[in-house]
């Protein structure tokens, strides 16, 4: 079959935004739905971007949806069921707290439960949020992801259904985090979802986030999320991410976080699997004494593409940002790394680090990697520094030298080289359950 | 903030010293760009006809190409039909000494600080003297020549060596290489060429110097260096133009074509007039230099300190074909005012054991834009290749901006890439310090910005380092961030 052009993708996938409107019934009425029209005439005019746009220079992803735009239609009646022993593997072991589970976009309302008060925290899914139309989610709803100029963040707002709505209230410690369960089933048809997070994290308040993200059959799944989130002063936020999908899963997800004054957001990534993956993180630092750290690992291997793009975008002064990404790449896997620091001349007393390292383990890997700082304030500390190599034959040796065999050396290398990202996690039970991943793929020689 | 303010605006007065013009009368094209352009500016210089072929060819290709918006620059739009193609000072045909050199050319030169006999005399130094479009000088030719070393003008080198240039000529910049490589291919009016044999290993510094001089005009120069196996060569090339309020337009070319054991060093100071400081006037620089190390073990070094134009857009870059062949790059880039540079390099390493070192320092003050650009590339079977990247940044002010965009692309496994940047500004207990001992501010920052530039400069031949050092003290007295 002959590849399509991103032209007549983007044709193909408008096309199916009549069809989805129809099926949404009644809603047209409703205020809201005029952000999903906003966003698709957005998404005809910006389209399916190809790689001679320079933010998908190494990621085309158009090809990538080719493969996957005939697997199913955005459809909201086409869930098979999905019981409690099927969704259980994918949970991770002893993490407790509350859990929405959404299968193929839809939310199950059997496989959930929310255990916080509700004084301190409203978790609704998104489909509720809609209906309600609360004054705070429609002051807030589609307001920081930039509709207008990405095409994935347009094609979301235009057919996105499910998701959450998660709203903290003041002064509040939620101590049992937020699990985001997306588990995808094409074998019922049906595998294109597009869920969509809103977090509105009330003044000093603090709570954990968990999206995890899982395909339950081998074949061509396309998730395309959006998650927005929203930090009052002295807010702190922990946005964890785990994608393991199947080697064939295409998966696009934006994450855009607006921050207040004295406010703390800490995004952790990992992507373990997947046949195209790109995630955009996007904080804006529009307080005094703000601080985002962003931390990513990905370890793939086969013909999996692993692309990153952040941005941090420091408005006032005296904010700081931190940032450090680790991949380690084998057979014929591709890695890019975007990593953007802007500094606005009002951002003086910024300190803003990025590092981003990677491993080759194979001569048919690639990384194309892109630091990039743009500066516009003088009274600033900003660096990126970035590698690119193998392990060190030096250190390999040592290991050798006492014994170990070159399986387990290198497997103890490169799990010292992981656990610089994997030990900031503070959740215990997922920092194990990370650690069980990592460990079994290192066992068996990646 | 407000002794800081002062000592900055007593710095933004600073006026460009080479900004006068000479009253010499020259022989020019009209303005405009057609093929007949083409036809007329190869015929003046008696073209054999597979080089006016070559410049058609161009010139067709150019015009089916369109203007690169990639880079971090803002100009408007450029005319390209309301500039001269070809301007020469008139003077008469050829020169067998300097004596003969017209008088009114040579106080040009002695004003440029390059007088030419004076450097005969002293310094040891071929000079190539390119003004507006024209080779006018070249020196030291037969002592050269008796090495076997070829180095003279390029309309000269297409007469008297025709299959060399017809050889090398767009070998390592193809035609159609970029809009700019295809413009000058198709209206270069002269420029550098040489040749180093065998072997050899050039006993002076050769060095070129570029004046833009008539109005409306535009430089197309071209320059060609051919390092045959085991030859060394450092060429330096310098460049200045008048004071005027409408933008002229520089677009070069360089070539460099390494063998196997030849090791080139380029050397530029780049001192084009950068525009008034309400950012009138001024050179757009868009310059495109390529070396090859094509035989094993070759090595090609670029230097440059970029305190001129207006816009500057270059990008020197090495392709390492040869098995443990090097490449380097170190550079300087200071703005101010209004002015813009998007300046890097490109490492390309295809060979074995490759090896490229990147050391690239901005400053920008007033209200400039100063961004390094760069690829390091490794390519599949370039096994055990290593880079290593340094680029800083230093501001001075509030209003100007520094920007980083490293592309850093790795194919093999076994190659060793580090990047590394920073953003600084000159520390308040830096120059307290220097105040602490008797040294003035603007001496204090001098000396600082100096120090911060010493990596590269440090890498420039005497004579240049001497003349980048004082350019660099002029340009950032007393701006202290």
């Amino acid at each position: 079959m002959k590849q399509k052009n991103t032209t007549a993708l983007t044709a193909e996938l408008l096309a199916r935004f009549d069809d989805f409107t129809s099926a949404l019934n009644g809603e047209s009425e409703k205020p809201l739905f005029q952000l999903r029209k906003e966003a698709i005439s957005a998404f005809e005019t910006l389209g399916i971007p190809s790689t001679k746009n320079e933010e998908y220079k190494f990621t085309p992803i158009g090809k990538a949806i080719d493969k996957k735009i005939n697997v199913g239609k955005p459809s909201i009646d086409n869930v098979g069921s999905l019981t409690e022993d099927r969704v259980t593997p994918y949970h991770i072991p002893d993490l407790k707290g509350n859990i929405l589970v959404f299968h193929n976009g839809i939310f199950s309302k059997e496989l959930s439960s929310v255990v916080s008060s509700p004084d301190a925290i409203r978790i609704q899914p998104l489909s509720e949020a809609y209906k309600e139309a609360s004054e705070q989610f429609v002051r807030n709803f589609s307001k920081y992801a930039d509709v207008q100029n990405d095409a994935f963040t347009a094609l979301n707002t235009a057919f996105s259904t499910e998701g959450s709505f998660i709203e903290v209230s003041k002064n509040q410690v939620i101590e049992d985090p937020i699990i985001l369960h997306f588990i995808q089933d094409a074998a019922q048809g049906a595998a294109f979802q597009s869920p969509r997070n809103l977090v509105l994290v009330g003044e000093n308040s603090q709570v954990n986030i968990v999206e995890k993200f899982d395909a339950v059959s081998e074949s061509n799944t396309w998730t395309n999320a959006v998650s927005e989130v929203v930090l009052e002063e002295g807010a702190n936020v922990s946005f964890y991410k785990v994608q393991n999908d199947t080697d064939e899963a295409l998966h696009t997800n934006h994450t855009q976080v607006y921050q207040s004054k004295n406010s703390t957001f800490s995004a952790y990534t990992f992507t373990f699997s997947g046949d195209m993956v790109r995630n955009n993180l996007n904080i804006v630092l529009d307080g005094e004494g703000a601080e985002a750290n962003m931390y990513g690992l990905y370890l793939v291997k086969g013909k999996s593409h692993i692309d990153n793009h952040t941005v941090v975008d420091h408005k006032q002064p005296h904010a700081n940002s931190n940032e450090l990404y680790k991949g380690i790449l084998d057979e014929s896997s591709k890695g890019v790394f975007n990593g953007k620091i802007f500094v606005r001349q009002e951002a003086q007393k910024t300190n803003a680090f990025q590092s981003n390292n990677t491993i080759l383990l194979s001569d048919n890997a690639v990384i194309n990697t892109k630091p990039q700082l743009e500066i516009w304030a003088d009274d600033v500390k900003c660096s990126h520094g970035c590698t690119t190599g193998q392990l060190d034959e030096d250190a390999l040796f040592y290991l050798r030298a006492r014994g170990l065999s070159k399986e387990s050396a290198r497997a103890m290398l490169l799990y010292a080289f992981a656990s610089d990202v994997l030990e900031r996690v503070s959740i215990a039970p997922l920092k194990n359950y990370l650690e069980a991943i990592i460990a079994e793929r290192f066992e068996q020689n990646f | 903030m407000s002794k800081d303010n002062e000592i900055l605006e007593a710095f933004t007065n600073k006026e460009y010293e080479h900004g006068w013009t000479a009253n010499l009368e020259a022989d020019e094209a009209p303005k405009g760009l057609n093929e007949e352009i083409v036809r007329f500016i190869s015929g003046k210089k008696e073209e054999p006809q597979w080089l006016l072929d070559w410049r058609l060819d161009a010139f067709r290709k150019w015009q089916d190409m369109e203007e690169p918006d990639w880079s971090n620059v803002n100009y408007p739009k450029i005319d390209f039909q309301d500039i001269i193609y070809y301007s020469a000072p008139k003077q008469q045909k050829k020169v067998n000494s300097l004596d003969e050199l017209d008088p009114e050319l040579r106080r040009t030169f002695e004003k440029l600080g390059i007088s030419l006999e004076e450097q005969k005399r002293l310094t040891g130094v071929a000079v190539d003297a390119v003004i507006d479009s024209v080779s006018v000088a070249t020196t030291f030719k037969e002592k050269l020549g008796e090495l076997g070393i070829i180095f003279c003008s390029f309309s000269e080198a297409v007469q008297e060596h025709p299959d060399l240039v017809r050889k090398y000529l767009g070998s390592v910049v193809p035609v159609h290489d970029n809009y700019f490589s295809a413009l000058n291919s198709a209206v270069f009016s002269d420029g550098s060429f040489c040749y180093i044999p065998k072997g050899v290993r050039c006993p002076m510094e050769l060095s070129t110097y570029f004046r833009i001089n008539a109005a409306n005009t535009g430089q197309f120069e071209r320059t060609l260096i051919v390092a045959e196996d085991k030859s060394y060569v450092s060429y330096l090339e310098g460049c200045t133009a008048p004071m005027r309020d409408e933008n002229q337009l520089h677009a070069a070319v360089v070539e460099i074509y390494a063998k196997a054991d030849a090791e080139v060093k380029y050397s530029t100071v780049q001192n084009w007039y950068p525009g008034d400081k309400n950012g009138k006037g001024g050179i757009y620089n868009f310059v495109t230099k390529r070396g090859i190390c094509a035989g094993d073990r070759s090595k090609i070094s670029w230097t440059q300190v970029e305190t001129g134009s207006a816009v500057t857009w270059k990008y020197p870059s090495c392709i390492l074909k040869g098995d443990y062949s090097v490449g380097e790059f170190y550079s300087v880039a200071v703005t101010n005012n209004y002015q813009q540079a998007d300046t890097g390099t490109k490492m390309i390493h295809i060979g074995k054991n490759t090896k490229s070192r990147i050391v690239s320092k901005g400053v920008s003050a007033g209200k400039s834009q100063n961004s390094y650009r760069g690829q390091v590339h490794v390519m599949k079977r370039a096994e055990g290749a290593r880079n290593h990247s340094q680029c800083d940044s230093l501001l001075m002010g509030n209003q100007c901006g520094a920007h980083t965009f490293p592309y850093i692309d790795i194919e093999n496994q076994t190659a060793q890439v580090e990047h590394e940047a920073t953003t600084s500004k000159i520390g308040e207990d830096q120059i307290f310090y220097c105040q602490q001992r008797g040294i003035d501010e603007e001496s204090a920052v001098a000396l600082i910005v100096n120090g911060y530039c010493k990596e590269v400069l440090n890498q420039l031949p005497m004579e240049f380092a001497v003349e980048a050092q004082k350019l660099l003290a002029l340009t950032l007295e007393g701006s202290v961030g």
